[in-house]
Formats: structure tokens, C-alpha cells, sequence
């Protein structure tokens, strides 16, 4: 782990997931009439932790291994959303819920880069030593 | 890039709707058509939706939409006895076009509302990458 990786904490990790997740989100979204689609997304503390410890495992055992960026969602990490109101064409997309959770995703995204740019200036305040 | 996804899918949705919303015109266009035989009158259009794999690397993640066939509609055309009409058969029939204009105004303002959700979706993803291209500055 280098400086930045230290610097930054979890949240350039944060910010790939919920970016990977705002367009899982936007799928239900766009398939809202498509029958036969079933609404996905996926549980993001469990893949947030797994994707932290994938990083720890994979840092370099020898000199020129690349470390993985460890923020792909693997197939098994989405999730079916249980129905609320299942419609009779087999599509469980309630659209109410799924702009709901693309807003709060987006909100979330926002608040991750107010944090990053906090960070940031914290950097530059030290290097600049004013 | 989970961001640029969002560009992909919602464009598909764009352009599946609007496959729609023309099926709609078209079927509204044509709501009143008259012919003299069954086979001849035009019949009521509708898209058939399926979700498709989208972006570079093809994962699952991200499924936008494609209309995968337009089907036309399997109901009888309705038989009025209009004998003043140029087009009726020697019975005084024409055949109607088997259009259900309300079931179409319903179907327009579905399309209408999905293609809305569409382009709020790709706004917010717009700003969300400004934003990111900003940090740190």
C-alpha cells in the first residue's frame, strides 16, 4: 500500500462501486417494461469488505506483480430484489424503488467526493507547509 | 467505467421507446382504416422488449434494452355494414382496422414516462461525472 492508497482510505474504493452500482441501477431502470427481467443490485457493505480484503491478498508476492484494483462486481455479488408487486409479464422492477435507490446512489456518490476532495486539500495543505 | 455504462443503457431505453412511441403513431394514424377484405386491414403494431448485455467487457452488471421484434396485434378486425362506403364488399361490409385507440393513448403515456425516466437517469449521471472531473481542483 502506498501513500495515497493510505491517504485515500476507502473511499476511491467506494466511489468504483457505487459508480459499477449506479449502472446495475440504471439496467432495472431501462428494462422497467422489458417482461421477464428480474430487478437486481447488489449488497454493497459485503462487497465494499470482500473487495478490501481481495486488495490485501493481492499485493504483490513478488516484485512486478500488479496489484488488482479490486473493485469489480463478480456476477455472484448481484443480488435478485425480492417483488413487492409482481407484475403477470415476469418483470419485478418497481420503478418508485429503483429511482430511489439510483438518487440515494448518486448522493452517496457525491458525499464520497466531497470526502476525496477533503483529503486532497489535506495533501496539498502538508506539502505546501503554509 | 461504470459511468459511461450508464450512458450506454439509458440510450438503449431512449431508443427503445421511442420504437415504441412510433408503433403508437402509427397505430393511432391508422385507427380508422377501412379495407374489403380481412386480410387487407392494417393491423394494431406492438415492440416486444428484451434486455441485452451492454458495454466493453460484457458483464452482467449492466443490461440495457433492444426491441427484439414488433408483433402485430391477433384480433379480429371488426365488420360494419357501411354500404355508402366506396371500399365495402358486395354484402355492404368493410372490415376496421382492429385498433383500440385508449388501450394506445395508455400505451403512449407509459412510453412517454419511461423515455422521462431515461434522460432524468442520464442527467444525473452527467452531472455525477462532472463532479468527478472536478475533484481535486
Amino acid at each position: 500500500m502506498n501513500f495515497f492508497d493510505k491517504a485515500l482510505g476507502s473511499h476511491a474504493q467506494a466511489l468504483s462501486l457505487q459508480s459499477r452500482r449506479s449502472s446495475v441501477l440504471a439496467s432495472n431502470i431501462v428494462n422497467a417494461d422489458t417482461p421477464n427481467y428480474k430487478a437486481r443490485d447488489i449488497d454493497f457493505k459485503q462487497v465494499l469488505k470482500s473487495s478490501q480484503g481481495d486488495m490485501l491478498k493481492l499485493t504483490g508476492s513478488k516484485s512486478g506483480h500488479i496489484g488488482s484494483s479490486g473493485s469489480g462486481i463478480k456476477g455472484s455479488d448481484l443480488k435478485y430484489r425480492i417483488p413487492l408487486q409482481p407484475s403477470l409479464d415476469g418483470n419485478t422492477v418497481d420503478l418508485d424503488q429503483e429511482k430511489a435507490a439510483f438518487t440515494e446512489n448518486a448522493m452517496r456518490y457525491q458525499t464520497t467526493l466531497q470526502f476525496l476532495t477533503g483529503r486532497f486539500t489535506g495533501i496539498k495543505g502538508a506539502l505546501k507547509g503554509e | 467505467m461504470g459511468l459511461l455504462n450508464v450512458f450506454d443503457i439509458a440510450g438503449s431505453g431512449l431508443s427503445a421507446q421511442t420504437v415504441r412511441l412510433n408503433t403508437v403513431a402509427s397505430n393511432m394514424a391508422n385507427a380508422s382504416n377501412v379495407s374489403t377484405k380481412e386480410g387487407d386491414v392494417y393491423r394494431a403494431k406492438m415492440p416486444v422488449f428484451a434486455s441485452v448485455m451492454q458495454g466493453v467487457n460484457n458483464d452482467s452488471s449492466s443490461q440495457g434494452v433492444r426491441v427484439l421484434r414488433i408483433e402485430e396485434s391477433s384480433l379480429d378486425a371488426s365488420k360494419v355494414y357501411d354500404p355508402g362506403n366506396p371500399l365495402a364488399n358486395k354484402d355492404g361490409h368493410v372490415y376496421q382496422a382492429n385498433v383500440n385507440s385508449i388501450e394506445e393513448m395508455a400505451n403512449m403515456i407509459s412510453a412517454s414516462r419511461s423515455y422521462q425516466n431515461n434522460v432524468e437517469v442520464m442527467n444525473t449521471a452527467k452531472q455525477l461525472m462532472q463532479a468527478t472531473l472536478k475533484l481535486g481542483q
